[in-house]
């Protein structure tokens, strides 16, 4: 998120103004610094061949690949059906089109223990759905396709969320005026529309790939407790919690952290560099 | 449902399709508006179907018995105990650190407008063992509050930090902008004439950002509702035990008691479609109070 420009024009801090300061930074200190650095700390602390004893595990590293790899093939739908989706709400008028607007966010507001519910209650073994799939050998849960559907439905308003206002703002001018000379509409779309979309885009599949690394909720009760199959690394740190393997959590957990870390970081600096080359 | 490849496949002709709507191919938008919406309908929609369907199978009667029962009640009354606290401390915390974030200028400032989104970021899962660490029976705090005989993990006190945590962003990032917007000159203008700060906040700078405020607790509220990694691995997940309405779900589902599931589920997805409507009301009059 861009950095935070001050409005008080000059340096007039008073006493409640340090007080106001201190408190918050203390909170958000004592809040979200300090257990990351007790994480970190306590995770190295018996030194670096058990750290990399616990995130070399066979089953460890299968849960993080398994973590990117649905994460990533998330992503990929995501960035085409979100695009295609923003494009359609902004650009078209059709009936019910204010209902669906309101209800493109109803997977930050439904609790994702239910979102995973729903999708076992509707592709699971004893569904009508899962039944017809399973006679084809085609299973959804408790397998890997679960995953990446429990996924899609939780970070569905990512892309479409970042798209949308700059599609609303989009100078119709320059597609207009590439369609008057003689660009065809996907030569127009390829050229003209996608590059101002593009940072957009790339906000939305960001916010999705962060967001998927760290899902647990929907994914626990769709993936089931198959470890090496359908254990994600969020999966994976619970069940070592569970097992009283500490150690071996808390390992996964910060490679897990540094990764989503790594990922709003760059986030952060792609978009200030974004917002350097508008000009704004 | 067809495989991710047919799914990806799919998708990229919609993207051939836009495109030629210059062309004023009235079947290719028409294609394109049936996938979009199609898609919208089997990811969203079906499944909240779904739920209502199986919820309501057996009639109102097994619906009322889950809702009467003992554990069923008090793993609400614990939810909305811990979001009422919840939304109290991280909308005073997140007034006060947005007026900070704007309205002065320190050292340090660019680190700690970052710090604030780190929640967003990571795993509730992740959220939960920190927590343990930090809390637990030989965590740097947890050591020295045991002995004091006060429980934070396994016990109510970590599952309130635990949504603290996931929940401590979103009232800074709904206001932030809104206060930027605002600027400071009638904050000026009050003080000149005399007003004090506080009856400045009050009057001034609190009606200015109150669209942006509510439509950010809204967002806080429906996200302590429903959190269930970091409280369920702070809670310990003691059956019975410290439940709140996400983790009753997850046991009935798990624990074979589906009935109870359904239920909490039911009102909890009627609560989120609420929220939603709260939401968009907020962000319009948020528009509105832009625009004016």
């Amino acid at each position: 998120m861009a950095s935070v420009e001050t409005t008080r024009s000059g340096g007039d801090t008073g006493l409640p103004d340090l007080v106001l300061r201190g408190m918050t930074l203390g909170y958000l200190g004592w809040m979200v610094v300090l257990p990351i650095i007790a994480l970190g700390f306590q995770s190295l602390v018996a030194g670096p061949q058990a750290f990399l004893d616990a995130v070399l595990d066979p089953q460890a590293v299968h849960a993080l690949k398994l973590t990117v790899v649905t994460a990533l093939v998330m992503v990929v739908i995501n960035v085409v059906m979100g695009t295609a989706t923003a494009w359609v709400l902004v650009r078209y008028e059709f009936p019910g089109k204010k209902v669906m607007n309101a209800l493109i966010d109803l997977p930050f507001a439904v609790p994702t223990v239910v979102t995973g519910l729903m999708l076992v209650l509707l592709y699971g073994p004893s569904s009508v759905l899962g039944t017809i799939l399973g006679t084809y050998g085609f299973s959804v849960i408790y397998s890997q396709p679960g995953i990446v559907l429990a996924l899609l439905f939780v970070s569905y308003p990512f892309v479409i969320r970042s798209v949308q206002p700059v599609l609303l703002e989009l100078d119709r001018a320059e597609e207009e005026a590439a369609a008057t000379m003689g660009a065809s509409g996907w030569l127009t779309f390829w050229r003209v529309t996608l590059p101002t979309l593009a940072p957009a885009i790339f906000t939305g599949a960001a916010l999705s790939f962060g967001r998927a690394l760290g899902e647990f909720g929907s994914v626990i009760l769709v993936a089931g407790n198959q470890p090496m199959k359908t254990k994600t690394t969020p999966l994976y740190v619970f069940g070592e919690i569970e097992s009283g393997n500490k150690q071996g959590a808390m390992a996964v957990s910060l490679v897990l952290l540094a990764l989503s870390l790594g990922v709003l970081i760059s986030l952060n600096l792609y978009q200030r560099r974004w917002s350097l080359e508008d000009g704004k | 449902m067809a495989s991710d490849h047919d799914q990806t496949g799919e998708a990229d002709g919609i993207n051939r399709l836009s495109a030629s709507k210059w062309a004023s191919l009235p079947i290719g938008r028409w294609l394109l508006m049936t996938v979009v919406i199609g898609w919208f309908a089997l990811l969203i929609l079906v499944p909240t179907i779904a739920l209502a369907r199986q919820a309501f199978a057996g009639g109102l009667a097994p619906l009322g018995r889950a809702m009467a029962s003992e554990e069923f009640r008090q793993a609400f009354g614990m939810t909305l105990g811990i979001t009422l606290v919840a939304v109290v401390v991280n909308t005073i915390f997140g007034v006060c650190f947005a007026l900070v974030l704007v309205r002065q200028r320190f050292w340090g400032k660019t680190l700690a407008d970052g710090l604030v989104d780190l929640p967003f970021a990571i795993s509730p899962v992740v959220t939960g063992l920190m927590l343990v660490v930090l809390y637990g029976p030989d965590g740097w705090i947890g050591r020295h509050l045991e002995t004091g005989g006060f429980r934070v993990v396994y016990a109510l006190p970590g599952m309130i930090l635990a949504t603290l945590f996931v929940t401590l962003p979103f009232v800074v990032r709904g206001v932030v902008p809104v206060l930027q917007e605002f600027g400071v000159d009638q904050v000026e203008a009050a003080y000149i004439l005399g007003a004090g700060r506080w009856v400045t906040f009050w009057r001034v700078t609190l009606p200015s950002i109150r669209w942006g405020l509510a439509y950010s607790m809204l967002l806080l509220i429906a996200r302590s509702l429903g959190e269930f990694g970091a409280v369920m691995v702070v809670s310990g997940n003691l059956l019975g035990h410290t439940q709140t309405a996400t983790l009753y779900v997850h046991d009935g589902i798990e624990g074979f008691r589906p009935e109870g599931a359904y239920a909490a589920s039911l009102i909890l997805a009627a609560v989120s479609f609420f929220m939603l409507i709260g939401m968009e009301t907020f962000r319009k009059r948020l528009k509105a109070s832009k625009q004016s």
